[in-house]
């Protein structure tokens, strides 16, 4: 089997800082002491991998996938595409992408949401693909309403759909939210501001993309994805195709 | 000026938020119906060579309370340290599971086979440990840490033995409480903190 070297050590400071009093529920579920350090191990460069038998033909349409009788989901209809890569710009092929995002409303199918903002009967609210052998994934939505949340005294979260994508490697796992361009509550939202770097925020923002939407039918946001790469070195391990 | 170095950034993650079960395991949120069965149900079939276990345990926070809405993975080899997808794995072995806090009492359980040792890159041998990944809501940047077992020759790990403060090694242990049972807790904060690991 390839070597394909260790994972890139994670570069903490481009991601969001575990506590931070503006997002309250971080304070008592940040851990307080150093991270411990050290240099991957097959434990963490092997990860799960899911075959196309395990996706279903609607599992990346949420317009469809709760509908029970084809009606569709209430709201604007979304194109929500992009690609899965490394840092070393690698497509990520047949790995897992999951979604789950709020209706319309802003409401979640979910006994713990209690806003008033009303359920949709056809919208259960998550999706699932692999990617192709390019890395590319695509999901059919709709635009999911901004939504208040106990936080501080008058909190919104933008409109955002989490993402949690697996990569090859368990320690490439990564969960994260994308957000629309042009929303104005992004920069008021502490959830967002957790993360410090505003070029790593900027790139939770998907861009409205003209180009892969359907007159007529659909608009397009693409929100492409990196993971963390492998460091292959010909003093520690095989190149790939050398 | 010098040459761009044209690497990306990793992206940044996000809190998978209160509703994490939606989108990771919608039949336990109550979904039902929109896949066959939830994604990582068993981190076995039947089968599985190897001395069957359960794990339970909590997920504390800094207040000292169980929370109820964490949602943990683990990833693991076989009983002969083979990974799924690696040559020679036992094929009843999936190696990852998602499971969850309960509702009610905060208790998560994993039931799996204990896994073989797998040497470090530069040959050192692990003592045989679980791979576990947390989210929840207030979680920023998911946490990764270790599940090693207390009836095991744990004195030549690498990883333990990077712990400077010896008495912390131990909240990466887990603690037999009968035959074929271990009871693991993942403390947040506090005295007892466990170890988090950046690999
Ligand atoms: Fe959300």
């Amino acid at each position: 089997m390839t070597d394909l070297g260790p994972l890139v050590p994670r570069r903490r400071d481009m991601h969001p800082v575990p506590y931070d009093p503006e997002y309250k529920t971080s304070v008592t579920r940040s851990p307080r002491w150093p991270l411990l350090s050290m240099e991957s191990t097959p434990s963490e460069e092997t990860g799960p991998r899911f075959g196309h038998s395990l996706i279903g033909p609607l599992d990346n349409n949420l317009i469809l996938n709760w509908s029970k009788d084809g009606t569709g989901a209430i709201g604007e209809r979304i194109l929500m595409h992009g690609r899965v890569m490394d840092e070393f710009g690698r497509p990520v092929p047949n790995t897992l992408v999951e979604i789950w995002q709020a209706n319309a409303g802003g409401r979640y199918r979910h006994v713990r949401d209690t806003y008033f903002a009303p359920l949709d009967p056809n919208f259960g609210g998550c999706g699932r693909t692999l990617t192709d052998d390019q890395g590319r994934y695509q999901f059919l939505t709709i635009r999911p309403g901004a939504y208040p949340w106990p936080n501080r005294a008058n909190d919104w979260r933008p409109m955002h759909v989490h993402i949690s994508v697996f990569g090859h490697s368990f320690g490439q796992r990564l969960i994260t939210q994308m957000y629309f361009e042009g929303d104005p509550l992004i920069n008021l939202c502490p959830i967002a501001a957790t993360v410090k770097s505003r070029s790593q925020l900027d790139a939770l923002v998907a861009p409205l993309d003209l180009s892969m939407s359907r007159p007529l039918d659909y608009l397009a946001y693409k929100f492409d994805i990196v993971l963390r790469g492998r460091r292959q070195s010909m003093f520690e391990n095989k190149l790939e195709g050398m | 000026m010098v040459q761009p170095l044209n690497t990306l950034v990793e992206t940044a993650s996000q809190t998978g938020g209160p509703y994490v079960h939606i989108g990771c395991i919608p039949t336990f949120a109550g979904l039902g119906a929109v896949y066959p069965e939830d994604l990582g149900l068993r981190a076995i079939e039947p089968g599985a060579a190897g001395e069957a276990i359960t794990i339970t345990g909590e997920v504390i926070d800094g207040t000292g309370w169980a929370f109820r809405d964490a949602l943990l993975e683990s990833w693991q080899p076989d009983a002969n340290g083979k990974f799924a997808g690696q040559a020679g794995a036992d094929p009843q072995v999936n190696g990852f599971a998602r499971f969850a806090a309960d509702k009610d009492t905060g208790l998560w359980t994993l039931r799996t086979v204990k896994p073989g040792r797998v040497p470090t890159r530069d040959g050192r041998m692990q003592a045989p440990h679980i791979s576990i990944w947390i989210a929840a809501r207030g979680i920023n940047i998911g946490l990764h840490t270790r599940i090693y077992f207390d009836d095991e020759d744990n004195s030549t790990d690498p990883l333990l033995n990077r712990i400077e403060q010896r008495p912390r090694a131990q909240t990466l242990i887990a603690k037999r409480s009968a035959p074929g049972e271990y009871r693991f807790d993942i403390h947040l904060q506090g005295a007892a903190e466990t170890v988090f690991l950046d690999i």
